[in-house]
């Protein structure tokens, strides 16, 4: 499976900002807290932090949503009063996400352009998208709506866009770390 | 009553349609038993392990309709793996060997292949219906084998499949003599369809009264068919997205004025906005309409053809239609019966319903006993005033999107807000949960909801009390279901001879560990407890490793007749 090629890090979801180098499980609540030891004050400290905490966590299987209907929504309309993908772009070391209109760029190379002017992070050899294995610090990833993190530039634009749920631009060296 | 023939019994036994009395009767003594199964057509089977499929065929032999649902609920939402089972194959394999008069076949959750297909098409000379809900595992050449095989075919419907599209052209393979088609739902294909032989097919079969298409069907052979097939009752439009001033629609919009049946809409796979006016006028009859695959309409625009809907009773719609859309559908819709509001995930960001949504409902829609509701935030106040408004819920199911969200007003738990929900509705059969709830919600569910059925439960509860005042209180609970709560073994195991009244009970990310499942199983040798474990790709021996005080990542018990199961793959684990 593509998840094991990558290594298990890059996919465990995370809870807190991109930048935190803590990755919790996506375990549920039940590893979470621990009943026992906590005052009732205590618990409900816990149980708000909790809250926030799987308030920005992706958790597997929520809100309770068939897949069938999440991707109906997510490729659903191309009505011309609706063409907006806005999808979250990430960049490791920058606190502040950004959000990109996917539809309003026509490939890889207007995208990765726009990469520059919002991270300033890539190396663009006249316009265009070099292979980025040996110039650049940062490796530009997607999450695809199965869930996995893909590589920017392998499928054709079109598939791409289809499939992109959100983006990330990620240091090289964690990408180098994930492969063995 | 011995002294009836049993032609006579038979006869009395045919006005027997619900399968709780039949069952029932079968009960009574021997010769009813003979009699009831021998004249019985039509079987529900709730979870396809309950029983071997011989065992089936050889009870009921002159079966002419089949139900089975396959994976367990929360299969829908990612939390069983792909290949966790529920094959059709074992069943139409059974069948077709002994029940040779099958006309129908309903399935749920159930992974179904092409050959399965081939195999019913060829195997059941009445075959007449099939329907297939959220299943997986075939592609257009298994639907080729039924449209060309089956004779009769009446009904074709497929609702929510994962189908894989093998570019056949499987419409096509409607024989030129079929002229019997009833109902033709292929919404869910992604692919092309050959666009000639869908037109010919709705031309031919003068009885279709019910056809959804999918996104490849444009406006302009939608046309064509509504002009061939005006005595169309429930339509589902593909696309929908030509320029308002454009041939096309004007045509389109002619023609569907002469389709003066039409009771229920949906589709709209692809939509442009603008042209919604060219159905407000079968607005006006409608009484079901679905919205919920078209996230790019606005609220404003779904109000407007809302305004239009006075006999609604089945309304399905996105978020985006907001609390003011809802007021809007509380003040038109009078009729209204079932509600589902679905979440728009991607974009539309400002598009929220909240309590404010649901109360307006309650005051306008009194008739109102379904709902799904899918919200940014809620109030005990609030439901304690839907309560009082609508106690006629049979299924009540709210879904507060950020899990353990408390009350938006008073950030206190939801307890009080459910427990009057419980109180009101002394015919609720299905509940689920959301928001911040302790143990007080499941002390109401335990003493008021004595007709429930089916319990959906996360992230909720603070004690395995909360767990047991269900299992002790609900009196006729079949299916629950429970995740990352702090459920453990000393809920589990205080009354197992409770799973033996129930279909089933699925707990995953709680607290139960791997003992407890054992002793379960060991207690009650006629439940099924597998636990999945899908990380754990190692061989079955590693299991053995596994300490018997680790929690179990998700386990599911249901009642079983036939014993642990020959098809579970490697991750499921049965004690």
């Amino acid at each position: 499976m593509e998840k094991q090629e990558l290594g298990l890090e890059i996919t465990e979801l995370r809870l807190g900002l991109p930048t935190s180098d803590v990755c919790s499980k996506k375990r549920g609540y039940s590893e979470l807290t621990d009943e026992n030891s906590l005052s009732n004050e205590e618990q409900q400290q816990h149980q708000q932090q909790q809250h926030k905490n799987l308030n920005k966590a992706q958790i597997v299987g929520w809100p309770p949503v068939r897949s069938y209907r999440k991707k109906i929504n997510k490729t659903g309309s191309k009505g011309s009063d609706c063409g907006k993908m806005y999808v979250k772009v990430s960049k490791d070391g920058a606190p502040i996400l950004r959000k990109i209109d996917l539809n309003t760029h026509k490939g890889y190379a207007d995208l990765v352009v726009q990469f520059e002017e919002l991270f300033g992070c890539f190396a663009v050899e006249g316009g265009v998208l070099r292979d980025y294995s040996d110039k650049s610090e940062f490796v530009p990833i997607y999450e695809d709506k199965d869930g996995d993190w893909m590589l920017l530039g392998d499928v054709p634009w079109e598939m791409f866009i289809e499939s992109c749920k959100r983006l990330r631009i990620m240091r090289r060296t964690e990408a180098l770390e994930l492969k063995y | 009553m011995t002294y009836f023939p049993e032609e006579v019994l038979e006869h009395i036994f045919d006005f027997l349609s619900s399968h709780q009395d039949r069952n029932a009767v079968s009960m009574v003594c021997k010769s009813w038993f003979r009699v009831e199964r021998w004249s019985r057509q039509r079987v529900f089977i709730g979870n396809c392990y309950a029983i071997r499929p011989e065992r089936l065929v050889a009870r009921f032999p002159r079966l002419r309709s089949l139900t089975l649902k396959g994976k367990p609920h929360f299969a829908d939402f990612n939390l069983v793996p792909h290949d966790w089972g529920g094959f059709v194959q074992p069943w139409i394999e059974a069948m077709a060997k002994s029940c040779k008069e099958l006309e129908e076949l309903r399935l749920k959750r159930m992974v179904v292949s092409d050959e399965s297909l081939e195999l019913l098409s060829r195997s059941f000379p009445n075959f007449k219906s099939l329907v297939l809900v959220t299943c997986e595992g075939f592609t257009t050449a298994g639907l080729a084998s039924v449209a060309a095989n089956c004779r009769d075919l009446r009904e074709l419907d497929l609702q929510e499949n994962e189908v894989e599209d093998r570019k056949g052209h499987w419409l096509s393979c409607f024989p030129d003599t079929c002229t019997s088609l009833v109902s033709l739902n292929f919404a869910c294909l992604k692919g092309e369809v050959n666009l000639g032989a869908l037109e010919r097919l709705v031309a031919r079969c003068r009885n279709l009264r019910s056809l959804r298409v999918n996104g490849a069907v444009p406006m302009e052979t939608l046309e064509k068919i509504l002009a061939r097939a005006p005595q169309l009752v429930d339509l589902g439009i593909g696309s929908y997205n030509h320029e308002p001033n454009s041939v096309a629609y004007t045509k389109f919009r002619n023609t569907i004025l002469t389709c003066k049946s039409i009771k229920s809409l949906s589709g709209f796979l692809e939509v442009f906005p603008r042209c919604l006016p060219a159905i407000y006028p079968v607005c006006l009859s409608i009484t079901s309409l679905n919205l919920s695959y078209a996230p790019g309409i606005r609220g404003s625009e779904l109000v407007k053809l809302i305004r239009h809907c006075h006999k609604l009773q089945r309304l399905w719609i996105l978020d985006a239609i907001a609390d003011k859309g809802l007021e809007v559908v509380a003040s038109t819709c009078k009729e209204l019966r079932e509600l589902r509001v679905f979440p728009s995930l991607f974009g539309a960001e400002n598009a929220a319903v909240t309590e404010k949504g649901l109360v307006a409902i309650s005051v306008g829609c009194p008739k109102l006993h379904s709902l799904l509701y899918f919200c940014h935030q809620m109030t005990n106040a609030a439901l304690i005033t839907v309560a009082k408004n609508c106690p006629h819920f049979s299924r009540f199911r709210l879904c507060i999107l950020d899990p353990q969200k408390p009350d938006a007003n008073t950030q206190q738990p939801l307890d009080e807000g459910f427990g009057a929900i419980v109180q009101s509705c002394r015919g609720l059969r299905r509940l689920s949960l959301s928001g911040l709830l302790t143990d007080q919600v499941f002390l109401y569910i335990g003493m008021y909801a004595e007709q429930l059925e089916m319990l959906s439960v996360a992230f909720a509860g603070e004690t395995d009390k909360g767990m047991l005042y269900v299992l002790n209180g609900c009196k006729n609970l079949r299916k629950l279901e429970i995740r990352d709560s702090p459920f453990g073994d000393v809920a589990l195991l205080m009354d197992v001879g409770k799973y033996e009244t129930m279909r089933s009970l699925w707990m995953s990310s709680c607290n139960v560990t791997l003992a407890g499942c054992k002793t379960l199983a060991i207690k009650m040798p006629r439940l099924n407890v597998e636990i999945i474990n899908e990380f754990n790709d190692m061989e079955v021996e590693e299991e053995e490793n596994l300490c018997d005080s680790q929690k179990v990542e998700k386990m599911y018990v249901y009642r079983t007749l036939d014993g642990p199961r020959q098809d579970a793959p490697n991750f499921v684990t049965r004690l």
